[in-house]
């Protein structure tokens, strides 16, 4: 199988293409040139494609620069300055993979010629063989048996020989504290049939040493943290200001009364507690002082509401269009639903919105308000919560 | 073997310039500014190559200073005059870098006023843009011969008469890189202070490069050290690649005609033929005098990347335009000076041939580029997914 592999420069789509070159496919690496202005901190930098290239040349493999800068401004950049602008928590990252990975690179791929791409992210995809007509799959392969990218890949294919239609699945990676398929959530049946996930078996320490004993010089580079397009030095601070009007405002008690000024109002999450200022800690009533969060922004009034953590949580959350990974979850349906890339996951219902489109999950339990613009996750229920059932953007 | 058909990036080593090379990387060594008989005889190797390219060029062999490459010596040319003589720099918005930024420099760090003249739609400088940009207060002119990119002559005796009427007090530089392969420097240089050439654009090995003064001319020294090349370029000099560079010049002088009529013949047959397997498909800068080896074309409905992808997988080495500092592709700012729409440069693709280019070269090209075109053409749309639609 000939397979094209993502490749940032850091040590798991360097692992990862190792790992396919030995299973004895044809790979070359590709790292995507996202963004063009400075940065110190993301997967682009010049340095960053220096290793991958590296590793290539290691490896003994090709490698191809892929200039996605104008792509990456346009469909990551522009809507996450916008969503700022609207006072939502946008995960770039998450657009990222939708518009650039798993859209721009995977086409890149079919156009060339390659059967499959492959990334580095902590995550797996299994087929299971199950009953009822195809899902939508390359066009072409066999609706049963050995389908996509995954047919000769050991651990991956369908699992046992099945009549029905192949479904394939995202699964949670091998090292739950690594595991990715949150960011992962919108891969349908045509990208998972085409994806092959070498480091989702592995746990990150065993990928570090894998790397090392391959000699490989991104064997100990630390893990990216950050958003790639905004500086370590500048921060979000100077990226946003510099685009859209970045301006403090007032701060509110959840009564409403005034507890003085409040930091950029556009760079505020809900759930945030830090970088309040003394008015974080100013009690509404005489007593200790309770810890506070901001519990909402107002931009038109400029205004954050602060409050405790119970007047923090909530009992659902509304969504936009839900991806669903292989059809959608019926009215009712329970899942695990996770709202942040590190959180836990908690049970809800799915309640999908009557006109359509998107619609509310409701939890058993209350959990923390979850930030506009941020992803929501379903899990399926059964499996410990272990395969990914869809996703969709938080509303407000 | 593939075709290779990137000659305007570097062109194979011609073998008396490695013959000549290689002697000096070996066998015969020596510091040409020492004071014994090795050295002498490293001095005499480099004082032949300048002899060399002196004639060639129509200067006094003391007015050949060896550089690193095109690069250095345009760097040389356009920065070192704005510091030794602090004026407007004027280049055309179709230079290749190495002129672009260093005049950026000139301005930065010197506070030179920078005008950056446009051309018309094949990539010619508009003269009377030019015209209005040159006053007496233009301390250096910048115009090359040949575009890099899509192979455009430049009116440069206009140019240069332009500029001796208009601002004579004036340097006129010329970056003759892409026409030494192909042209009579010594005339169609007529008219420039300074003349940059490039070794490896015509059989020389690479790092090895010339800034020629047509008549002496104040320029700050970029390097600083001894006082090699007459002060104005520091540092030991690299004798093989000097000796490589003239031995490349003396080869190329001998049948240049006689080349220039049979990579055009070749390069006609090759941009004609895809004109005639191909739609949309358009020769960029078709209509004007151009350089024998280029082939460039805008390709609709496909991405250069890809294209040069598939190309290089059937055995077709090319190229679109220049690279960043991560090796990507950028978006050429010579089709942006020469307006062709943004959607059209994305399927630029670049066939340059050179000395080493054959009849089966532009066979396999012939085949392999209708091919990659049809088959990307043929591929899903980006945005026809639904990957996309869900998170709009």
């Amino acid at each position: 199988m000939r397979a094209l592999v993502a490749m940032s420069g850091g040590v798991d789509s360097s692992v990862a293409a190792a790992l396919l070159l030995a299973g004895g496919h044809e790979v070359v690496g590709a790292t995507m040139k996202l963004w063009g202005g400075p940065s110190d901190s993301g997967c682009c930098s010049v340095a960053d494609v220096e290793d991958a290239r590296r590793v290539c040349q290691q490896l003994g493999i090709a490698h191809h620069v892929f200039n996605f800068t104008a792509e990456f401004e346009e469909e990551v950049v522009a809507p996450y300055v916008e969503a700022h602008a609207a006072g939502m928590t946008p995960n770039p990252c998450i657009s990222c993979n939708a518009h650039l990975k798993f859209d721009r690179f995977w086409l890149r791929a079919r156009h060339l010629g390659f059967d499959a791409i492959a990334t580095g992210h902590h995550a797996r995809v299994t087929a299971t063989s199950e009953p009822g007509p195809p899902l939508a799959g390359r066009a072409g392969s066999p609706p049963a048996g050995p389908a996509g990218a995954h047919g000769d890949c050991p651990g991956q294919g369908p699992a046992g020989p099945g009549t029905g239609r192949v479904v394939w699945r995202l699964r949670r990676g091998q090292d739950l504290g690594k595991d990715q398929s949150y960011v992962l959530y919108m891969l349908g049946q045509a990208q998972l049939a085409e994806l092959l996930l070498p480091v989702g078996e592995m746990t990150k320490d065993e990928v570090r040493r894998r790397a090392a004993t391959l000699g490989l010089r991104t064997a100990a580079k630390p893990d990216s943290q950050d958003v790639c397009f905004i500086s370590r030095t500048g921060g979000r601070q100077s990226f946003l200001g510099d685009r859209i009007p970045v301006r403090g405002g007032r701060l509110l008690s959840a009564a409403g009364a005034d507890l003085g000024e409040a930091p950029d109002l556009e760079l505020l999450t809900v759930g945030q507690r830090r970088g309040l200022g003394p008015a974080a800690y100013r009690s509404e009533h005489k007593g200790t002082p309770e810890r506070r969060y901001v519990v909402g922004v107002d931009l038109r009034a400029r205004t954050a509401t602060l409050g405790t953590l119970e007047q923090l949580l909530v009992g659902s959350v509304r969504v936009g269009p839900v991806s669903w990974a292989a059809g959608a979850l019926p009215a009712g349906a329970r899942a695990h639903v996770q709202t942040s890339a590190h959180g836990r996951a908690f049970p809800a219902r799915w309640e999908p919105a009557p006109e359509g489109g998107g619609g509310r999950l409701v939890f058993e339990e209350r959990i923390r308000k979850v930030a506009a613009g941020q992803a929501v996750v379903m899990y399926r229920l059964e499996l410990e919560g272990d395969v990914v059932l869809g996703g969709a953007t938080a509303l407000p | 073997m593939p075709a290779y058909l990137d000659h305007a990036a570097t062109t194979p080593l011609c073998e008396p310039a490695r013959r000549a090379a290689l002697a000096w990387s070996g066998e015969r060594f020596g510091n040409p500014s020492g004071p014994h008989s090795v050295a002498a005889a490293a001095r005499a190797a480099l004082d032949d190559a300048r002899e060399v390219v002196s004639t060639v060029l129509g200067t006094a062999p003391g007015d050949v200073v060896f550089t690193s490459g095109g690069t250095e010596s345009d760097n040389l040319a356009v920065l070192g005059r704005a510091l030794a003589a602090p004026g407007a720099v004027v280049v055309s918005a179709v230079e290749h870098h190495a002129v672009l930024r260093a005049a950026q420099a000139a301005g930065r760090w010197a506070g030179c006023p920078v005008r950056t003249v446009g051309t018309d739609a094949d990539g010619r400088v508009d003269l009377a843009q030019l015209a209005d940009a040159l006053d007496r207060s233009v301390s250096i002119v910048s115009v090359q011969l040949v575009n890099n990119e899509v192979g455009t002559l430049q009116p440069f005796a206009e140019v240069a008469r332009l500029v001796r009427r208009r601002a004579p007090q004036a340097v006129l530089h010329t970056d003759a890189v892409q026409a030494a392969p192909w042209y009579d420097l010594a005339e169609m240089a007529q008219g420039a202070d300074l003349v940059t050439i490039s070794a490896h654009k015509f059989g020389g090995p690479q790092g090895a490069g010339v800034l020629a003064f047509a008549r002496p001319v104040e320029l700050a020294p970029l390097s600083f050290g001894g006082p090699q090349e007459r002060g104005r370029r520091a540092g030991t000099q690299d004798v093989a690649g000097a000796a490589g560079l003239g031995a490349a010049l003396s080869w190329l002088r001998r049948d240049r005609e006689a080349e220039s009529e049979r990579v055009t013949a070749l390069r006609d047959r090759l941009a004609l033929g895809l004109l005639a397997a191909l739609e949309g498909v358009r020769l960029t800068a078709g209509d004007v005098p151009r350089a024998p080896g280029h082939c460039h074309l805008v390709v609709e409905g496909v991405d250069s990347e890809e294209l040069l992808f598939l190309l290089d997988s059937y055995g077709v080495c090319a190229s679109a335009g220049s690279a960043c500092a991560s090796g990507a592709l950028e978006a050429s700012h010579v089709l942006t000076a020469m307006g062709t729409p943004p959607a059209l440069a994305r399927g630029a693709l670049r066939l340059s041939l050179g000395h080493s280019s054959t009849d089966a070269d532009v066979d396999m090209a012939l085949e392999a580029v209708p091919r990659a075109v049809s088959r990307l053409r043929e591929a899903v749309a980006p945005g026809a997914l639904p990957v996309r639609k869900v998170l709009r």
